[in-house]
């Protein structure tokens, strides 16, 4: 942890989540998803479309966006806004590889008014 | 691009006729298809590279689709891409508005037992699962259980033998049977064990859509077989072999592919008319529409007339087999996948704090 400041903690390694893939870790009632691209990338955003509350974890990944598996929208990884001609943007968090360990920054994680 | 083709297409290269897959290609699927033959394109990432794919790794249209063309045409060499499944694909299960998953064991033909029953409740219990619902195709579904418990519920089901009803692939889905002459006064013929045979010659087959069979034990037509896509209505003389129907978005009467004499030339001529399907169909079309596409004298020439092109599809079809017939839910309950059933980690954050 010695760069990472102490917002920041360990919540995995690049190895637990298939490139294209994402998993899921768990708040409270929080969910959040954690993608990890083709090129290795790893992104955070809320586990719940903007659309109807889809779990975006479980969709297909490709390039920098990933496809709700409830009714295809396809949200970026980077910002969370709805592609296309859809509105709607779910909430991003700040995730960082150090070597093989993903570290999230739980500065607005643990703010739950954002969440409701 | 254009002069590759030209030269692997022939005259049936029209490019201003094409509708292209998605937004990352030119290419049709039919053209996609062509190509993954002649150019023996074995891998996702090859396909793309060799038809100059627009995109780095495609799109949540063309990578399913992708897939199962490989899956279909390569059945021993293709290792199945995951990542470019559906979720319902990927975990087995179908995935509900609210993000929990159903649970359809097989009943082949329909048909189930005490002890099959016994078990359903008692894991209906057991999990605490909220609705449980006969379905539209003769099988149990059961509706609400939690992502995580998806192995746990699986493994309690094959105690008694339950495999996966696949009731969320694209591919073979359910074989639809009334009681036949084992039960009804009606019956010309054992519709009950020829749906199960099918049922079990067929099952785990990938297929473009969707697949719903039916036998009905004569032609009062109890279990629907007229608007399935596959339908067989049993008669004194033997069998009527329909397909083409559909009872959904569209409603369609079945088209007559023949007649045949005996139980193994029911199962000849409807694998070799569904693996004629698989290997023509676009992904996501069903067989009423691959049909009205190819034309319905052509499949009923190839299948019906012409006894060598029948017999390859055939063959073909149970080469695929050999690979297609593992049951997901045993080899997840097993371990497979775990990374798919499990939460990464749990932050109990304010816990903590
Ligand atoms: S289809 Fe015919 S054989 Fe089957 S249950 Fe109905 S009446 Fe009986
Ligand atoms: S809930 Fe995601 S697209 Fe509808």
């Amino acid at each position: 942890m010695n760069v990472l400041s102490a917002n920041w903690i360990a919540v995995g390694r690049l190895s637990d989540i298939p490139r294209r893939g994402a998993r899921r870790i768990q708040n409270g009632s929080l969910t959040i998803a954690v993608f990890r691209t083709a090129n290795d990338e790893v992104y955070a955003i809320e586990d719940k479309c903007p659309h109807k509350k889809g779990p975006l974890s479980q969709g297909i990944v490709h390039g920098n966006c990933v496809s709700c598996p409830l009714h295809n929208w396809v949200i970026s990884l980077e910002d969370g806004k709805a592609q296309g001609a859809d509105e709607g943007t779910v909430r991003s968090f700040n995730v960082k590889l150090d070597g093989e360990d993903i570290h999230l920054n739980v500065l607005n994680v643990s703010d739950e008014r954002k969440s409701a | 691009m254009e002069q590759l083709l030209a030269v692997e297409l022939g005259d049936s290269y029209k490019p201003n006729a094409i509708t292209a897959v998605c937004g990352c290609t030119d290419l049709g699927h039919d053209e996609v298809r062509r190509l993954i033959k002649a150019k023996e394109l074995k891998t996702i990432p090859r396909v793309m590279q060799a038809l100059e794919w627009k995109t780095s790794c495609g799109c949540a249209k063309c990578r399913p689709a992708l897939n199962y063309y490989l899956v279909c045409d390569w059945p021993d060499e293709y290792e199945d891409d995951y990542q470019s499944r559906f979720i319902y694909e990927r975990v087995h299960a179908n995935i509900q508005k609210d993000g929990t998953y159903s649970v359809v064991p097989r009943m082949w033909g329909g048909i189930t037992s005490a002890i099959e029953l016994r078990k359903i409740a008692d894991v209906v219990e057991k999990f605490d699962i909220p609705t449980v619902k006969v379905t539209g195709g003769q099988r149990i579904d059961m509706l609400g259980v939690q992502k995580e418990d998806l192995p746990a519920v699986w493994a309690d089901l094959g105690e008694v033998g339950f495999v996966s009803g696949h009731a969320y692939a694209k591919g073979l889905r359910t074989v639809k049977t009334c009681v036949g002459s084992d039960w009804c006064r009606f019956g010309t013929q054992d519709s009950t064990g020829l749906g199960v045979r099918i049922e079990k010659f067929m099952w785990g087959s990938w297929t473009p859509a969707k697949v719903k069979m039916a036998v009905s034990g004569c032609p009062r037509n109890c279990s629907e077989a007229t608007c399935k896509d596959v339908g067989v209505i049993c008669v004194d003389s033997g069998y009527e072999l329909h397909f083409a129907g559909a009872a959904g978005l569209d409603i369609k009467g079945t088209e007559v592919l023949g007649h045949v004499k005996t139980e193994d030339e029911v199962i000849e001529h409807v694998v070799a008319l569904t693996q004629m399907y698989r290997e023509q169909g676009h992904y996501l079309e069903r067989i009423y529409k691959w049909a009205k596409r190819i034309g319905v004298d052509e499949i009923r020439r190839q299948i019906m007339e012409n006894g060598e092109a029948r017999q390859g599809y055939f063959s073909r079809f149970i080469f695929s087999q050999k690979y297609a017939q593992v049951d997901p839910w045993s080899e997840r309950v097993s371990g497979k996948d775990k990374h798919e059933f499990i939460p990464m980690s749990d932050l109990k954050l304010e816990a903590a704090e």
